[in-house]
């Protein structure tokens, strides 16, 4: 009697939930792909389908040519900018977590970017040219990485200086879910390491980082997916213009979404596979 | 060793019966401590490195904003002349006025308080409730739904876009506040995942023993959560409001779609700052003698203006936010 009682009071709470996830993802996503496998026209009548299988992805990836440039730029670009924002963010946090002077103006100045980063805000701020540091000369580092890489990736390393700001700026939500974790690693922990003799730096990497690799899973995570999805994407704009284009519209957009979305799944199986746990090897 | 009860070091180094050598020992091991730290102290170089850094960083943070302040200050005549970098030559704030003509301020402010903050309320209290469900209550299929919830933020936006877009029309919500608030009361709007994860995480840490006892005299389940579960989650409720908020203010995607399109009087600052350029060409059409051309300083009081409220409301509440942070631990592990 009282399983059931759980039952009904558990699946009254979640209900707004429930039903907005059958409403406003399940059966949406359905659409989309039953669009996807369709030509759609827009006509005066209402909107005309028409079968054509698998044709739509076909033409994704043969006859757009856009697509695959982006996503080969967008690939190199987040292969990048995730390992830094997640480092940095560690940093950070981790020097917010010690014991320091002015500890909470340093925590309301790191915060800042959470509230103010924003698209048309960072826009203009590029435009003005006030997202890269004028003490570092890009040219030289170009010059410099052309010289080690081919030229496709310097170039992106070098984009990367250039928006060091933009990409720190991402990295404010990471760096409030790592502190919330630091905050909450056992601190006799650390004064027994401390009594054996470790230092700071073996603590660090003893302690530290192997409680907190779920998290940093999950930072990773969460900075690939608002990476993806962010209106800066040129993949997103890309599938935007193409929903209002009149030769290719809804149908066509939406085998480009599933196609992205399916290439934002493989990445992120990756990113959990190299992160899983080792459960075998214990070494202690 | 003479001295065993090192008074100080001056007293050391004065006295006459420790030699040369021991002396330079001593400091030595002084100096290195200092530089070095011990046990739980830091040294003093390791506390050089952390401000340093926290300094460096903290300056790349701020060095956007302080332009974007400084720039807005700053007349036609300042911005061409090199010599005047960050110091304005005197307070100009023409730019200000031409930038509140131009994103049609008062209009534009007030579509974007109610579109930030009617979907937050909502969101914010079906988020607690379903957190709350999924915290508290063990009923069938529970993993399987909060798998598919937290996959429900991992899917691209853009693959529910057309279709939910096709609903929403049919259903005569584009154009107005229900495109906005009728999802997030649905525990679908911006993030809902992140914050139903928030309150998730608060109401699993509250001592089982609490609701057990209130049980025990006769409360249901609606009445701990109101009387037990709410009063106790006071910081996840600050940082959900927050950070919807914040969300929603700095939405553009969304409101791209349903108000642009629509005929409608709707209008947020964020989507006036997006047309800033356009709508600065006809409020003050270009002439050929007419120094009034837009410039940086105008478009910079445009930011600073878009980001304004949110600064304000951020020193109000960022005591609390920082406290609430370390106490919600906003992970979701």
């Amino acid at each position: 009697m009282k399983i059931k009682r759980h039952t009904i009071y558990g699946y009254l709470f979640i209900l707004p939930w429930l039903i907005g996830f059958l409403l406003l993802v399940m059966w949406p996503m359905a659409q989309s792909f039953y669009y996807s496998l369709n030509s759609m026209r827009i006509t005066p009548v209402g909107l005309q389908f028409r079968y054509v299988g698998l044709n739509n992805y076909l033409d994704v990836w043969l006859k757009d040519m856009f697509f695959l440039q982006e996503l080969l730029g967008f690939a190199l670009n987040t292969l990048l900018r995730v390992p830094v924002i997640v480092v940095f963010a560690l940093i950070i946090a981790v020097l917010l977590n010690q014991q320091i002077k002015f500890k909470g103006t340093f925590r309301t100045i790191f915060f800042l970017p959470v509230i103010v980063a924003s698209g048309p805000v960072i826009n203009q701020l590029i435009d003005q040219g006030a997202t890269s540091i004028p003490l570092v000369n890009q040219d030289i580092i170009i010059g410099l990485l052309a010289q080690i890489f081919p030229l496709f990736i310097a170039s992106v390393v070098a984009d990367l200086f250039s928006q060091i700001i933009v990409i720190l700026w991402y990295s404010g939500v990471q760096i409030l879910i790592f502190l919330a974790v630091l905050q909450k690693i056992d601190p006799s922990l650390y004064e027994a390491a401390k009594i054996d003799g470790g230092s700071s730096w073996e603590c660090f990497w003893k302690i530290t980082l192997p409680t907190i690799k779920p998290i940093v899973l999950i930072n990773m995570v969460y900075t690939l997916v608002s990476l993806a999805n962010s209106g800066q994407n040129p993949i997103i704009e890309l599938i935007y213009a193409n929903m209002f284009d009149a030769t290719r519209g809804y149908g066509f957009a939406s085998a480009m979404a599933w196609m992205y979305a399916i290439i934002i799944g493989i990445m992120l199986i990756i990113m959990a596979l190299a992160f899983r746990e080792r459960k075998t090897k214990r070494a202690f | 060793m003479t001295v065993k009860h090192k008074a100080s070091l001056t007293g050391v180094m004065r006295s006459q019966s420790v030699s040369w050598k021991e002396k330079w020992r001593i400091i030595k091991a002084k100096l290195a401590r200092f530089l070095f730290g011990f046990n739980d102290r830091k040294g003093f170089l390791l506390k050089v490195v952390i401000y340093t850094l926290l300094l460096c960083i903290g300056f790349v943070y701020l060095y956007p904003m302080l332009y974007m302040f400084i720039t807005s200050m700053m007349p036609l005549s300042d911005l061409l002349d090199s010599a005047v970098r960050w110091i304005p030559s005197n307070l100009y704030t023409e730019n200000y006025q031409q930038a509140f003509s131009v994103m049609n301020i008062r209009n534009s402010l007030f579509g974007s308080v109610v579109i930030a903050f009617v979907p937050t309320l909502f969101q914010v209290v079906v988020a607690s409730l379903v957190g709350y469900g999924f915290a508290r209550f063990d009923f069938p299929l529970k993993r399987l739904l909060f798998g598919l919830m937290l996959f429900s933020f991992i899917i691209p936006p853009q693959i529910l876009m057309m279709p939910t877009y096709r609903l929403f029309s049919e259903l005569g919500l584009t154009g107005s506040l229900n495109a906005f608030w009728i999802p997030a009361a649905l525990g679908q709007g911006i993030n809902s995942t992140i914050f139903i994860l928030i309150f998730y995480q608060f109401f699993k840490q509250t001592p089982k023993s609490l609701y057990e006892a209130a049980e025990v005299d006769g409360a249901g389940p609606f009445i701990s959560f109101f009387r037990i579960a709410i009063p106790m989650a006071v910081p996840a409720f600050l940082v959900s409001f927050l950070f919807s908020f914040v969300w929603y203010w700095n939405e553009t995607y969304l409101t791209t779609l349903y108000l642009t399109s629509q005929s409608t009087d709707i209008t947020t600052i964020l989507l006036q700052l997006q047309q800033f350029e356009q709508n600065y060409e006809t409020l003050y059409p270009a002439a050929e003698n007419n120094a009034s051309r837009i410039n940086e300083g105008i478009k910079m009081a445009g930011t600073v203006i878009s980001v304004l409220p949110l600064l304000i409301i951020y020193f109000f509440l960022q005591k609390h936010f920082v406290e609430s942070v370390d106490r919600t631990g906003i992970t979701g592990e």
